[in-house]
């Protein structure tokens, strides 16, 4: 968890400073990445009971492998979102890029040429949308709505409906195979190196530290001398590039180019992101919280997808009441805490180190609004 | 509100008045002066997307004469009217600071248990159909509006869940089935194809909705409340809230109202195009906020009339068909869309700032001659 304190509600994923043994525990126990542990345990024990084949090595291979492009996607949504800013346009950057790789590919140019292309054209949407919330200085909401269908049509006029499949197979071969002998994917082992390396620059480095600034409190952020939109544009460039890397990682596991492809994985990704306790409003949030999201995720999609018996819309449905829980459950929480500290209030004098009341100012419900 | 809000002080009378209570005399002249200049864009935004529209439809006419035939440009409108009536809502809601992500799926739900509806009971009159959706549209809308006020979950949070949430319950309700033209009763789908006193049906129900929502949020203290909730977005809505509004119940109103356009949209869907399965009305949620975008609606809040909306709508709605009769490739439609949300929030920042410097050096004037 960030040690910055944030200004943003969700109060409870912030572990209070603890005074006694007894509310050490309490802080393991209530901590955010607990309760997306116990879920996990959960969702493994009910995934075990609908199939036999859930915890076996051959499941984790392929689970795990579905999973890769949220997984990436999540890692750059993770930092932007920690701003306090959002990128709708992260799967539609994707489907450009695995568009642009069919097409290039037809045209006859080599692997080694179309990958950083790919990786470039991703970088530039990224710019494209960077720019307009920071140059412009317009609502990142709006722009990512427009450069979300932008960068799908962008796919679609560059492939049309047809999808390329050829590529050739040691880049397929790769995508698809498994590391070293192990049972974990190759593209999974890609996951995990830039899960660490996003993990170490948010939380070991000033510009982390500045990233969590921003999204605590802008204003502050810059008349303290952060280079603010600076720090921002690079975000969105990041998040341009990995998309259109996830993109590759996409068409190479499927051998398969189109331009509709990866519909509708920015809701995943950002569910990843909220899951694992990073705020929406930006401050708080921790790579290690949504690595967690992402397996529970990941196990809930393999579960519902292993029993023939359950409708795959179910995926959709609990990701969709997953993401919205993820925010309610502490927003109702902290009402019910409030409650009682109101109504206890009267009868005990208020504790000597909670002189000021967090949540009962007018501030404290600042972004009810989106 | 549930919760107590503590009032530090008594709120001035016009709460949402840009400069307080205390207004001096250069300070009125200055606000009324801003206020002309806001009138003007306004007016200008909305003489614009005319002359836009007209420039469209002059420049189709002259390369591909059909155009302009009366069947083609009904055809237009037609495609157009659904779409109009989702703006109206969604203009409700963005103007709260707001968004409503979950149109498309509410659209598609609530076409398919009408159409489900009414092709088991075919003796039923077919606006029980129509009521039907829209109390589904409704309860959805309410869904919405409780979770991002009572929840105090971000609408974005929400809608996003809730958008693949209800589109996994349509896919569940459908179970793959479809609703064909056939089974529907005939003078359902004479609403859908048929004239009301020479105008078609659709528009006309296009057109009442419009206004009657123009009005209410132009000359009514319900629509303005929205106005003023939404331009003190800022704070959360506290100015509004502070100024003795029912901050929270105007915004699940205008969600209620939104989804239950969306609904209605959802008869008029079933109505037209006859064919009916979960997939109906997806990536819709796009051209309706592109379309109030493009109509002038901030995403920031607080401004946009639900006439500019419509207007945008029918521009949008007329560069498709354009761009069908020139024979444009259908892959571009989605680019545009993109490009104009886009170029229409890029062109109000623009414009804003502008009239901000003008505002700014005025005032600068008035003060070196004082």
């Amino acid at each position: 968890m960030s040690t910055i304190s944030p200004t943003a509600p969700a109060p409870d994923r912030t572990p209070a400073a603890p005074r006694t043994e007894d509310s050490i525990v309490k802080t393991i126990l209530g901590r955010w990445e607990t309760l997306i542990v116990g879920l996990i345990v959960v969702v493994f024990i009910i995934g075990a009971g609908i199939s036999s084949e859930f915890l076996t090595g051959d499941s984790l291979t392929t689970g795990s492998s579905d999973f890769t492009e949220y997984a990436i996607l999540a890692l750059p949504l993770t930092l932007i979102i920690a701003t306090g800013e959002i990128d709708l346009s992260v799967a539609s950057v994707l489907a450009l890029s695995s568009a642009l790789m069919g097409y290039l590919w037809n045209q006859g140019l080599p692997m080694e040429a179309i990958l950083p292309i790919c990786i470039l054209a991703g970088a530039l949407c990224g710019l494209i949308n960077g720019w307009l919330v920071t140059g412009l200085g317009l609502p990142s909401l709006a722009v990512t709505i427009g450069t979300m269908a932008l960068f799908r049509g962008l796919a679609y006029v560059i492939l049309g409906d047809e999808s390329v499949t050829d590529f050739p197979t040691n880049y397929t071969d790769w995508a698809f195979g498994n590391f070293a002998g192990t049972v974990i994917p190759n593209t999974i082992v890609l996951f995990l190196v830039l899960a660490a390396i996003f993990a170490v620059v948010l939380h070991r480095t000033p510009f982390g530290r500045a990233i969590f600034a921003i999204g605590a409190n802008k204003e502050a952020a810059r008349f303290s001398g952060l280079r603010v939109n600076r720090i921002q544009l690079r975000l969105f460039i990041l998040s341009g590039a990995i998309a259109a890397l996830a993109g590759i990682l996409l068409t190479l596991r499927n051998s398969t180019a189109a331009g509709n492809v990866g519909d509708g994985f920015e809701l995943t990704a950002i569910a990843a992101v909220v899951l694992g306790g990073v705020s929406i409003f930006g401050g708080t949030g921790t790579i290690g919280g949504v690595i967690l999201a992402l397996i529970l995720l990941g196990a809930i999609q393999k579960a519902l997808n292993l029993d023939p018996d359950i409708n795959t819309a179910w995926v959709n449905i609990v990701t969709g009441i997953l993401l919205v829980g993820s925010v309610l459950g502490p927003n109702i929480a902290a009402r019910v805490r409030e409650a009682r500290r109101i109504s206890t209030r009267g009868t005990r004098p208020p504790r000597p180190g909670r002189s000021a009341a967090p949540q009962s100012g007018p501030g404290g419900e600042g972004n009810t609004n989106a | 509100m549930s919760t107590p809000v503590t009032t530090p002080a008594a709120p001035g009378p016009g709460g949402s008045a840009p400069s307080g209570p205390t207004v001096e005399p250069e300070e009125a002249e200055r606000v009324s002066a801003g206020r002309r200049v806001v009138d003007r864009l306004i007016r200008a935004r909305e003489l614009g997307l005319i002359v836009v529209l007209i420039a469209i439809v002059a420049i189709t006419g002259a390369i591909e004469p059909n155009f302009l035939d009366a069947d083609s440009l009904k055809q237009t409108v037609l495609n157009v009217a659904i779409i109009a009536v989702m703006t109206a809502g969604m203009t409700l809601v963005i103007v709260t600071r707001n968004i409503d992500l979950s149109v498309g799926s509410i659209l598609g739900l609530s076409a398919f248990l009408c159409g489900d509806f009414l092709t088991k009971n075919p003796s039923v009159p077919w606006i029980v159909g129509v009521l039907i959706a829209i109390l589904i549209g409704a309860a959805c809308g309410l869904l919405n509006g409780v979770l991002v006020t009572w929840g105090r979950v971000p609408a974005l949070v929400v809608t996003l869940g809730t958008m693949y949430a209800l589109r996994g319950v349509a896919f569940l309700v459908t179970g793959g089935r479809q609703i064909n033209a056939e089974d529907l009763p005939d003078s359902f789908l004479k609403v859908g194809s048929g004239d009301l006193l020479g105008v078609p049906t659709l528009i006309v129900l296009a057109v009442v909705v419009i206004v009657l929502f123009w009005f209410i949020t132009r000359d009514y203290a319900w629509g303005r409340q929205l106005y003023a909730i939404g331009s003190s977005g800022r704070s959360g809505g506290q100015a509004a809230k502070l100024a003795g509004l029912k901050s929270d119940r105007r915004v699940t109103q205008a969600f209620v109202i939104s989804g239950a356009l969306a609904g209605l949209g959802g008869a008029m869907y079933a109505a037209r195009y006859g064919t009916v399965d979960a997939t109906g009305g997806q990536g819709y949620e796009l051209r309706v906020i592109g379309a109030a975008v493009v109509g002038g609606v901030a995403i920031a809040g607080g401004s946009g009339t639900v006439f500019g909306a419509a207007l945008g709508a029918v521009v949008l709605g007329t560069i498709q068909t354009a761009l069908i009769v020139l024979k444009i490739d259908d892959f571009w439609q989605q680019a545009i869309v993109g490009l104009l949300i886009i170029v229409a929030i890029s062109l109000d920042r623009l414009i804003t700032n502008q009239s901000e410097a003008l505002l700014r050096q005025r005032s600068a004037r008035r003060r070196t001659a004082a």
